[in-house]
């Protein structure tokens, strides 16, 4: 992208403004997410900065709304901080209950999705697979298909099955939404899958049990596991299908904020969100680490 | 000796094209039984519900369940027959059991829906059918002379049978008269084709700017060095990983009249402290916020596609006397069509289905066809209308994804 030596006056005015225009977009993609950190932690119950933050004043920040996210539905709020309080929050306040859900459903709906998903991908990348594109098709649908379809459709099937308002439903629904995602990432590692190896260890005498274990899994390991992040995130994310089929008790995190945005809009949201992002930062890290491995895995250049 | 030469057999005998073929089929069958599990799973939790909702937008039993006296009458009698005294006797009837059966509710709510206004006549005249007395003609009309409207004897016809294809002409603003003819309804009553036009003209829009927000930097990523690209893609796969509610939340405290945009421009003096410009809860809001979301499915598959673009081919352009826009237009950009079109396709069909986003910052003028279909399942618990939006919905989408796999292939899907 560097400019040539011979780039007349016109042309290096268009690069430098083309370099400002790209650092604007970039700036319009990652400032929503960061600008909700501070004001996080803002003293007063606003959604803008203060005189007092715009001073970098100690009194115009606090941490009171990380404290609401523990103190939100607790019998005894204000009783002394011991273990009985803690125990009142580990089983009353409504932000640990929703992350007590959403981490209960996202994990047996990622080891569904994941299970399911990779076996299936497996198959799928075999060339003589029949009806391959038409089955492939079927599978990656529930990420096209509009997720208020979706819903709509599993509010009619769960209440004729009598899984509505069950954590056996979101978890199966949860799951459906995630195999695509697992189907993706684990047909991807699959592309340029060396056989010659596994023909190699079954000509040493591996029968194909112990091929799978000790060739195939590690070498498709990483894109597993993205496909299992992939799978956890877009549960741990999801909200209509809650919002349609899960009852008033099973608030995951999702159902809660979209309460908060919807009725009682307070800086709250933003710890959550805080919360949130800086949890999605330690996952597209670890994703970029396993695509990297992945690729030093399988010999391709690294990038 | 002549028989071995022309066929060739394996050691057990067998001749060696037929256990070749034997041979496929077992390849066949291990790589699809491999698949099997899912496919029953997706089988179950998706295409099966998929099926209620359509088989819901077609067929709706409230009235034909709960009024067998009169859809007894109208199987019995042709379309157009005048409703003589025995009919209204079976309306009665069945006004009576519906009291009874304290169904009269849902039978009435579903004459509701293809004649609106008519749900109270039937509570009201349900309340007062036990003392009603031969001939029922003359007590009904007395009761209320609705009961003589053709209109109505058109609109219970179509009920009685449940199975109807009223949903999806409410769907699309039309309805039936009196003789059974398709009429489009009146117009202050037109909601649903706006509401789709919308949906299509806000999709447009917002796959528009993500195409022009996406593009360039998708070209810078495309031709830095490896190490400086993968750094910045941080940039777009960062809001890719977050929280959906996350970034809409980003938005109404940046878009809000209280925000940080507002606020800012107050303190630039662009605009006065009681001029505020309301930037959320209309249309702006919904571009906006959803323009921001579905930026990284632009980027990615433009990346994909630019990344392996050689750029010997502008600078032999260049050598041949082409100004660089010129090598740009006629060089550079046929290049990158496919992704392009990848991307664009993505976007489109992504946002044509949205819903958590216009419902939280799309105010009332922002809303999409979603949002309807979440308002008849929630709300006024229209809930075979509310299929049949979702009907028409799906197959417009499953059109896009057809065309989709036709010219990109879903392997090319990437995620990252």
């Amino acid at each position: 992208m560097a400019l040539p030596k011979h780039a007349s006056p016109l042309e290096r005015i268009w690069h430098y403004t083309y370099l400002v225009i790209c650092g604007l977009i970039f700036l319009f993609l990652i400032a929503p997410i960061l600008i909700i950190i501070p004001l996080s932690f803002n003293a007063e119950p606003y959604f803008t900065f203060t005189e007092k933050m715009l001073r970098f004043d100690p009194t115009g920040y606090s941490t009171r709304w990380y404290d609401l996210l523990l103190t939100f539905g607790m019998i005894n709020p204000d009783a002394p901080r011991d273990a009985s309080w803690w125990r009142d929050v580990w089983e009353n306040a409504a932000w640990v209950r929703a992350a007590k859900n959403s981490l209960i459903i996202g994990f047996f709906a990622t080891l569904l999705a994941t299970a399911l998903g990779t076996l299936a991908a497996l198959g799928l990348s075999r060339p003589e697979m029949p009806f391959r594109r038409l089955i492939m098709a079927v599978l990656i649908s529930p990420m096209i298909v509009p997720i208020i379809i979706t819903a709509t459709g599993l509010f009619f099937f769960y209440s004729w099955t009598g899984l509505a308002n069950t954590y056996t439903g979101i978890i199966l629904a949860h799951a459906t939404l995630g195999i695509p995602f697992v189907i993706i990432t684990v047909t991807a590692t699959l592309v340029g899958f060396d056989h010659s190896l596994t023909r190699a260890a079954a000509s040493l005498g591996a029968n194909p049990t112990t091929t799978f274990f000790k060739i195939t899994m590690p070498l498709i390991m990483p894109g597993v596991i993205s496909g299992a992040l992939f799978a956890f995130v877009t549960s741990f994310d999801e909200v209509v299908v809650v919002l349609f089929v899960a009852a008033y008790d099973q608030q995951t995190i999702p159902r809660q904020m979209w309460n908060g945005i919807r009725e009682q809009i307070s800086p709250a949201i933003l710890s959550v969100a805080t919360i949130l992002v800086i949890v999605s930062i330690l996952l597209l890290t670890t994703v970029e680490l396993l695509r990297r491995r992945s690729e030093r895995l399988r010999g391709l250049s690294p990038g | 000796m002549s028989d071995a030469t022309a066929t060739l057999t394996t050691v057990d005998g067998k001749p060696l094209k037929a256990a070749l073929a034997a041979a496929e089929r077992r390849a066949r069958w291990r790589a699809f039984l491999l698949v099997v599990p899912l496919l029953a799973f997706v089988l179950i939790t998706f295409i099966v519900p998929i099926g209620q909702l359509l088989k819901r937008s077609v067929y709706n039993p409230a009235f034909s369940d709960n009024m067998p006296n009169i859809v007894a009458w109208f199987a019995e009698n042709p379309p157009g027959t005048e409703p003589d005294e025995e009919a209204f006797a079976a309306l009665v009837a069945d006004l009576r059991l519906a009291r009874e059966n304290k169904t009269i509710g849902i039978v009435g709510t579903r004459i509701n829906y293809d004649l609106p206004g008519s749900r109270s006549l039937f509570t009201k005249s349900a309340r007062k059918a036990k003392r009603l007395e031969p001939p029922y003609r003359e007590a009904l009309l007395e009761v209320d002379e609705d009961w003589g409207d053709p209109m109505l004897w058109q609109v219970m016809r179509g009920a009685s049978s449940a199975y109807t294809i009223n949903f999806y002409l409410a769907a699309l603003d039309r309805t039936r008269d009196a003789e059974g003819r398709i009429v489009p309804v009146d117009e202050n009553r037109r909601v649903y084709v706006t509401l789709f036009e919308r949906t299509l003209i806000l999709s447009v829009v917002i796959t528009a700017l993500t195409f022009v927000l996406g593009f360039p930097i998708a070209h810078l990523l495309a031709t830095l060095p490896l190490r400086y690209s993968n750094l910045l893609m941080i940039f777009v796969l960062l809001p890719f990983w977050t929280s959906l509610l996350v970034r809409t939340t980003s938005w109404i405290v940046l878009l809000q009249s209280q925000g940080v945009i507002n606020d800012l421009l107050v303190t630039l003096g662009i605009i006065g402290d009681d001029g505020r410009i309301q930037l959320i809860y209309n249309q702006i809001g919904t571009v906006v916020a959803m323009t921001h979301i579905l930026l990284p499915f632009m980027v990615l598959p433009l990346y994909s596609v630019m990344r392996p673009i050689d750029p010997s081919y502008v600078r032999a352009a260049r050598s041949l006397g082409a100004t660089s826009w010129t090598a740009f237009r006629r060089i550079y950009l046929p290049q990158t069509v496919p992704g392009i079109g990848a991307g664009a396709l993505l976007v489109f069909i992504l946002a044509v289905g949205y819903y958590i986003t216009p419902a939280l910052v799309g105010g009332s003028t922002g809303q999409l066809i979603s949002n309807l279909i979440a308002f008849h399942m929630q709300k006024s618990l229209n809930w075979s209308l509310a299929a049949a939006l979702a009907a028409l919905l799906l197959g417009g989408v499953l059109i896009l994804y057809w065309l989709y796999d036709k010219l990109v292939g879903i392997d090319n899907l990437k995620l990252g």
